[in-house]
């Protein structure tokens, strides 16, 4: 692992961004014992347009807190994907929801696409997990945290009433990730 | 790691803050919520009742201040929080804090200003404001995180401060310290240190409420329990009555200056990063400490020996440190979220024993590492 890991998920107010960069800081920093900040845009854009949450994950001490450029970028608005594209790292992951985002510069080689929203809705019944969903891709397409590891994390978060449908969020996610690493080769 | 995962909590700068103030002891809150210090009062309002604390939301960020003064004399450790529209609306009871010499903490969750300024976006515009927002000659405290962990700890010492000197403390955060998360150790109850104000070892009928004893610091009795006291915002003397003797008023506004000045060793904090055989020293704290921390390393991968001062107590400003520091570097430079407050301390510290520059941003974004280091390239260059 690079001695410096930035993720940036990226969407809409909403669509629970800012709990999906919790999650993801706390499997990496609670529960594989590394070192974590997670930051979040919050102004205007809380109440819809583009919103993003970041998490920089590192073996040491983390000095600067904020992403400067992604490893990671998750974008499921096309707003986002036009507004945070430019800070995806040359060799960075490029992760989209197809279903809304039509248009996506190959800036990386690493570029993953899948409807995300798309089969939140038709294995799940519910779009509100796709920031699970989207975990579950980061990890199949990563190793950047053990499945493992979200899975508790997700369990300590969320509410006992929804558990169930985010576990089988995240392993769907998960799925969807051994899917796409297949066509790419 | 020895710890449990249970003490080991992600938490987000103002969560920090609450549960740092709770273990120092901290049992009263009053406020009014203005973002980005909500969530302490959120946390507060959790906690506090669960702990035999109160909460009180308030009418607004004056009598907020009010009931933590009230409440400390009442003999309650007691904290508020705020951003700068309300730090504002503070100053007049912060200065009523100050001359009566009630210990309280006062957090300040800086964004940009003046006025409405800026609610979601961070600034550090209030560092002179914390020093002199309330009026007359006056001593004050301020210490200034810039880590998640950090904000835990220093609230701590906050609390512990006021205390020890009968003051109030006040501590900026900005934004981006408040809202982001990482990674804190929340240690046993055993582990950490707390202080408590002195209390009076002489009989009811003795008592000088304003009489300090050898260390400067005058004892306190909470009010209602048997010990006869009075409280007015006048020059006082040591029984508490308002006072025309010029004796006496020299000797008051002396005390509540000098208390805090010669202690200033024990209160000023500060960490040196790499400063050893440093030629360049920047001088940072709060959220930008953060990426000057990024820039050392980043100037140092270039060959450029640079350091860092990173400031945990602004005021008193540690004027030890920073004078010693000058005879040794050769450039000093302050990047601020503001347009150049400390580092007029520092000139005034320095008195041209080296260059001093200020690097300055006041877009409400935090300052980045490469504009820094590049402001580094350019200086050398000249």
């Amino acid at each position: 692992m690079k001695e410096r890991i930035e993720v940036c998920l990226s969407g809409a107010g909403g669509q629970g961004l800012i709990l999906a960069g919790i999650i993801l800081a706390e499997a990496a920093g609670i529960y594989e014992g590394k070192e974590v900040v997670q930051t979040q845009s919050y102004g205007p854009e809380a109440r819809g347009g583009a919103s993003r949450s970041e998490v920089v994950i590192s073996e040491g001490f983390i000095d600067y807190p904020k992403v400067t450029k992604s490893d990671i970028l998750l974008v499921l608005t096309q707003d986002a994907c036009d507004k945070y594209i430019s800070k995806l790292s040359q060799d960075g992951i490029l992760i989209a929801d197809s279903s809304t985002v039509k248009d996506v510069p190959a800036l990386s080689a690493k570029t993953y696409r899948a409807p995300i929203s798309k089969i939140a809705q038709e294995k799940l019944g519910n779009k509100l997990v796709i920031n699970t969903i989207s975990l579950g891709i980061i990890a199949g397409l990563t190793h950047l945290v053990s499945l493992e590891s979200l899975r508790q994390a997700v369990l300590n978060r969320i509410r006992p009433r929804v558990r169930e449908i985010n576990e089988k969020a995240l392993l769907l996610g998960y799925e969807i990730a051994q899917k796409m690493k297949l066509e790419k080769n | 790691m020895n710890k449990s995962l249970d003490n080991i909590k992600l938490l987000q700068g103002n969560e920090a803050c609450v549960q740092g103030a709770l273990l120092a002891g901290v049992r009263f809150f009053a406020g009014y919520p203005i973002t980005p210090s909500s969530e302490i009062a959120e946390g507060m309002a959790y906690y506090l009742p669960k702990l035999g604390g109160k909460f009180v939301q308030m009418e607004d960020e004056i009598a907020s201040m009010a009931a933590i003064i009230g409440a400390s004399i009442g003999g309650l450790k007691s904290l508020t929080a705020t951003s700068g529209p309300g730090f504002t609306l503070k100053q007049e009871n912060l200065g009523y804090a100050i001359i009566n010499e009630i210990p309280c903490v006062i957090v300040n969750a800086q964004r940009g200003g003046p006025s409405t300024g800026l609610p979601t976006k961070p600034a550090q515009g209030d560092m002179m404001q914390a020093r002199w927002g309330t009026h007359g000659d006056h001593s004050i405290i301020a210490l200034a995180p810039s880590t998640v962990d950090e904000v835990f700890w220093l609230t701590i010492k906050a609390v512990n401060f006021s205390e020890k000197y009968r003051t109030p403390v006040i501590l900026l955060l900005d934004e981006v310290i408040a809202h982001m998360r990482e990674k804190v150790i929340i240690p046993e109850p055993e582990e950490i240190e707390i202080i408590n104000r002195k209390k009076p070892t002489v009989p009811p009928e003795e008592y000088l409420p304003f009489k300090p004893d050898q260390d400067g610091i005058p004892p306190m009795a909470n009010f209602g329990e048997g010990y006869r006291y009075h409280f007015t915002g006048l020059i006082h003397n040591q029984k508490g009555f308002p006072t025309s003797n010029p004796q006496e008023i020299d000797w008051h506004l002396r005390h509540i200056y000098n208390k805090i000045k010669q202690n200033a060793k024990n209160i000023t904090l500060y960490q040196r990063h790499f400063l050893d055989d440093a030629k360049i020293a920047l001088i940072a704290y709060g959220s930008v400490a953060r990426a000057a921390e990024r820039v050392v390393k980043l100037a140092r991968e270039q060959g450029i020996k640079t350091g860092l001062l990173k400031l945990l107590t602004i005021w008193p400003f540690p004027e030890e440190e920073l004078s010693r520091l000058a005879n040794q570097v050769e450039l000093m430079l302050v990047p601020e979220m503001n347009l150049g407050q400390i580092v007029l301390e520092v000139e005034r510290v320095v008195r041209g024993k080296c260059q001093v520059i200020s690097y300055n941003r006041v877009d409400g974004e935090l300052i980045n590492p490469e504009e820094i280091l590049l402001k580094i390239q350019e200086e050398i260059e000249k």
